[in-house]
């Protein structure tokens, strides 16, 4: 256990001293909010109504869980630092929950600050947000453990591509955070209901309106993903890691 | 005492073989190197020494201990420091000694007491509050080594260490290479024939994954009717080929 303490505060490290990371992690999300919250004074539409749009960006915000965490793993593999920790009596456990653990509080953190940036912009303060954070953290894990997948796969460059481009894009696209994935209709809506990203913006946007009971169909879509997700992750990394 | 012992150790990927039934011994306290040219199988050797690649033949042994079957007792007597750099870029200097004394289950007062020392050793104290990505290649290095050395290893393994380094640079690793002898046995990659001369206690000049030769420079020079060890590698290195 010491030993993924250990890790696990130097994963912190090196990702909270990246001001690209910590941009794109906590300030890019709030600025987003910040300004479809002002589009939404000018030209009203329910999609960007305050309560609508948060749990939309705090999903779309956790998607760049998935580029720290992949370009994290991608440069220590990429530096050999990872093969220089691979001839220490560390375990693949330790590895795996190194890089994990400090995401995890990072994603919630992400998340709150959204919620509370939301309140300054006029979001009523009821229990349901307390509800709705912790709703939204499974989709956290799936991108987390998407990253210590893809990292552990792709050299940093290609890691920049699919976690940072390609994911982002594809969570922002089909997550319906920004327009109705039912207006899109065809092909688009059946892809959107596949991936887990619209069922975590439902999931969110059921508990903002008290609706808790209409949060469990697509609460277990995203906690299938969440687990399917990690257990490839950790096969994944612990095959590359193995003899 | 014999710190590292292979027999007929192999490695094929498909129908390449990296490594071909080498046959090694390795004595405590010496600075052995492994010469070659691009693809004469140091790296694969060294990474199967270290429990990173798993061997397809033979047999590997660290100060007794099976490298196939007994990885925990083998990484706990070794370190590497790896080709690449292989520091944590946003660590201070210091905080990457610290973190690799830590992993290693130093507690607190020894964790700092050996801290310190390498900082010394390496004299690494005017940059110990700097971020590792802001050093210069040299001192790079020299964190990387200290790095392998924090954790008080038997035998540890250079792969190349001074690739990359000006001239002076390199010299200055050189010295702290020759401090280190007898007090670790050393295990050295290089391309730099007067690194490897001027280091080892012995040589062993690997080709197409197979032993060339090996010996001290001396008997490498006489095996080979020559007088200068560049001469000898050569020669050596030539003779395959025509």
């Amino acid at each position: 256990m010491m030993k993924t303490l250990i890790f696990s505060s130097r994963t912190m490290k090196e990702i909270i001293r990246d001001p690209i990371s910590l941009f794109f992690g906590l300030a890019f999300p709030v600025i987003l909010l910040i300004l479809l919250t002002l589009i939404n004074k000018n030209i009203p539409t329910n999609q960007f109504d305050i309560v609508y749009l948060t749990p939309g960006i705090a999903v779309f915000g956790l998607s760049f869980m998935a580029l720290f965490a992949g370009q994290i793993i991608a440069k220590d593999r990429t530096s050999e630092f990872l093969t220089r920790l691979f001839t220490t009596p560390m375990k693949a456990k330790d590895f795996i929950l190194g890089y994990t653990f400090p995401l995890l509080p990072m994603a919630f953190i992400q998340i709150v600050l959204c919620f509370v940036v939301a309140l300054f912009l006029g979001m009523e303060f009821t229990f349901a947000i307390i509800i709705t954070i912790l709703s939204i953290l499974p989709i956290g894990v799936v991108f987390i453990c998407s990253g210590l997948l893809l990292g552990s796969i792709l050299s940093e460059k290609a890691v920049g591509g699919v976690c940072g481009a390609l994911l982002t894009n594809v969570t922002a696209w089909f997550s319906g955070a920004w327009f109705d994935v039912e207006l899109v209709g065809g092909i688009f809506e059946k892809i959107a209901y596949v991936l887990p990203f619209f069922h975590a913006v439902e999931v969110g946007r059921a508990g903002m309106t008290g609706q808790y009971a209409a949060m469990f169909p697509d609460l277990w879509w995203v906690l299938g993903y969440s687990i399917v997700i990690s257990i490839l992750a950790v096969y994944v990394f612990r095959k590359k890691m193995s003899l | 005492m014999i710190a590292i012992m292979t027999e007929k150790l192999s490695k094929e990927y498909g129908e390449i073989k990296a490594v071909d039934e080498v046959s090694i011994q390795v004595n405590k306290g010496e600075v052995f190197s492994l010469l070659g040219m691009n693809g004469a199988g140091k790296s694969t050797l060294i990474k199967m020494l270290c429990c990173l690649v798993k061997p397809s033949g033979g047999k590997a042994a660290i100060l007794g201990h099976d490298v196939m079957n007994e990885t925990s007792q083998v990484k706990q007597v070794i370190a590497v420091a790896p080709q690449e750099t292989a520091i944590a870029p946003n660590l201070t200097v210091y905080e990457n000694l610290e973190l690799m004394a830590g992993i290693h289950g130093f507690l607190k007062k020894e964790k700092t007491r050996k801290v310190n020392e390498m900082m010394n050793t390496f004299s690494l104290y005017p940059f110990g509050k700097q971020k590792g990505k802001t050093l210069s290649g040299g001192w790079k290095r020299r964190l990387s080594i200290a790095m392998a050395l924090v954790s008080e290893p038997d035998i540890l393994f250079l792969d190349e260490p001074t690739v990359g380094l000006d001239l002076l640079a390199r010299r200055e690793l050189w010295g702290v290479i020759k401090d280190l002898k007898n007090k670790v046995t050393i295990i050295l990659t290089t391309h730099y024939l007067e690194e490897a001369e001027s280091l080892s206690d012995r040589i062993c000049i690997l080709q197409k994954g197979k032993i060339k030769a090996l010996g001290t420079v001396d008997e490498l020079i006489d095996e080979t009717s020559t007088t200068t060890f560049e001469d000898a590698f050569v020669h050596l290195v030539m003779e395959e080929s025509v």
